[in-house]
């Protein structure tokens, strides 16, 4: 079978998830700018230790090898351990992402004692200021001080998670060199327009220029450097074409169940319209995933649109459908970081009172002012 | 590593098949790599080839045509690459 047919194939739906993301709260110690999942507070209805468990028992007879936890800060749930070797314990390899907040060195052992688990810390700078102004004050230094914590209690190699931005896609070098330090491996993904992130987006996103920079660092080094395939709308840039799978996975091999255990097409689309289900109705996750209206339909072959007549549909595949969404773009047209320009010039027709907004909100309310 | 019709394999202990329309999803747990097996004919050989003492035997047994075991060889060569087979 050639290797399009296999593509094919995934497009048309996997019995179940390659790539599932749990969400595991919508708390958070950090009030990050680009926040996926707008994360701050937590829902009084995210799924209860028991009915976690239950899901977890579900993954595991649909042999999905391993999940991807994140949040939120998955590690403020208090039963965030006894989750992780729930899952671990039922062979359901974990791979959670964190900002390193809770890694104190009692927890770092605890962590390097566990199996089948591999951890993401996200990093957006390489020194406290660029890092800290997308990720809040201090930030950077949580973060160094849980991989030192990491190192100390001999983890292992564990990954350094990059959202790559405007003003820090000139530290790429910078970050391998971090990461080769610490014997961990970098993953720099694609900035999204997700949660708050589709307030920031505008100011952060890479310019068309950095986004070739981008794509000529991912050709020399793209082999040690893991990305989620998230920058596959880059290939439209040349010849070669970035390791990894060239299309959007949302409802085909993708997924994200989020605390309340609402089933979504990605992580970045959380968006009524996006929802396929609960894992808590009857039939559970496997239904939502085999079964439900949305997921169908994105298993459909899809319209290129106003892509079809483009040269590098092929390659870049019209690119995020989650970018679109949240920017405002039809979804069957240009991606609004086509490498073309094409998504830009659409964008300055979007009226911004017009674009959809996530369906939940759980920032932080803004700050009081203490008055002397 | 290459392997031969005369080679005896296993499944590596870490392994996890999971069928696919396709075949099956073969997940290796140690280095958490995915790969693909784009055939149920190659799905039961590798489930299966543990059993056999050499390679040549687990493909007379599962029944594939003596035309294909070259691609077959091929295949599970690269297979070993990922660990997802072994000699044993």
């Amino acid at each position: 079978m050639s290797a399009e047919r296999l593509v094919d194939q995934m497009k048309m739906g996997l019995d179940a998830p390659i790539c599932l993301t749990w969400e595991l709260t919508y708390a958070c110690n950090l009030e990050c700018v680009h926040c996926l999942s707008s994360s701050g507070q937590r829902d009084p209805h995210e799924l209860t230790t028991e009915q976690a468990k239950t899901v977890l028992d579900e993954l595991r007879d649909l042999q999905v090898f391993y999940i991807n936890i994140g949040g939120g800060e998955p590690m403020v749930r208090r039963d965030f351990f006894e989750i992780i070797e729930h899952a671990i314990n039922n062979g359901i390899g974990v791979k959670f992402s964190t900002n390193g907040a809770f890694i104190d060195k009692k927890n770092a052992e605890r962590l390097a004692a566990l199996d089948y688990l591999d951890i993401q810390i996200s990093l957006d700078g390489t020194d406290a200021a660029t890092n800290d102004a997308v990720r809040g004050q201090g930030s950077y230094d949580t973060a160094i001080r849980a991989m030192n914590n990491l190192r100390d209690a001999g983890f292992g190699q564990f990954k350094i998670s990059v959202v790559v931005t405007r003003h820090n896609v000139d530290q790429l070098d910078q970050f391998k060199e971090l990461a080769d330090s610490y014997g961990a491996q970098l993953r720099i993904t694609r900035l999204r327009p997700a949660g708050r992130g589709a307030d920031t987006w505008h100011e952060l996103h890479p310019t068309n220029a950095q986004q070739r920079q981008i794509y000529n660092w991912l050709l020399a080094h793209g082999e040690n450097v893991l990305t989620g395939d998230s920058f596959f709308h880059l290939n439209a840039l040349g010849e070669e074409s970035l390791p990894g799978l060239n299309l959007c996975g949302a409802g085909r091999v993708v997924c994200l169940i989020d605390p309340l255990g609402d089933v979504y097409a990605c992580p970045f689309v959380i968006h009524d319209e996006f929802k396929a289900g609960t894992v808590l109705a009857d039939g559970g996750f496997t239904k939502v995933w085999r079964e439900s209206d949305l997921f169908t339909e994105l298993r459909e072959p899809q319209s290129a649109g106003a892509c079809a007549s483009c040269g590098a549909f092929d390659a870049c595949q019209g690119g995020c459908m989650a970018a679109k969404f949240f920017t405002g773009l039809p979804l069957d047209g240009p991606d609004p970081e086509c490498v073309g320009g094409d998504g830009e010039i659409l964008l300055a027709s979007v009226p911004v009172a017009l674009t959809p907004r996530p369906s939940l909100d759980h920032s932080k309310p803004p700050k009081q002012k203490v008055h002397a | 590593m290459t392997i031969t019709l005369e080679s005896s394999c296993e499944m590596h202990p870490q392994v996890a098949l999971r069928p696919e329309p396709f075949g099956a999803l073969a997940y290796h747990y140690g280095n958490r790599r995915l790969v693909f097996l784009r055939h149920p004919d190659i799905v039961r050989v590798v489930r299966n080839m543990s059993s056999h003492t050499t390679l040549r035997d687990a493909l007379t047994a599962e029944g594939v045509d003596e035309s294909r075991w070259p691609s077959f060889v091929q295949a599970l060569s690269s297979l070993t690459t990922s660990e997802i087979i072994r000699v044993r």
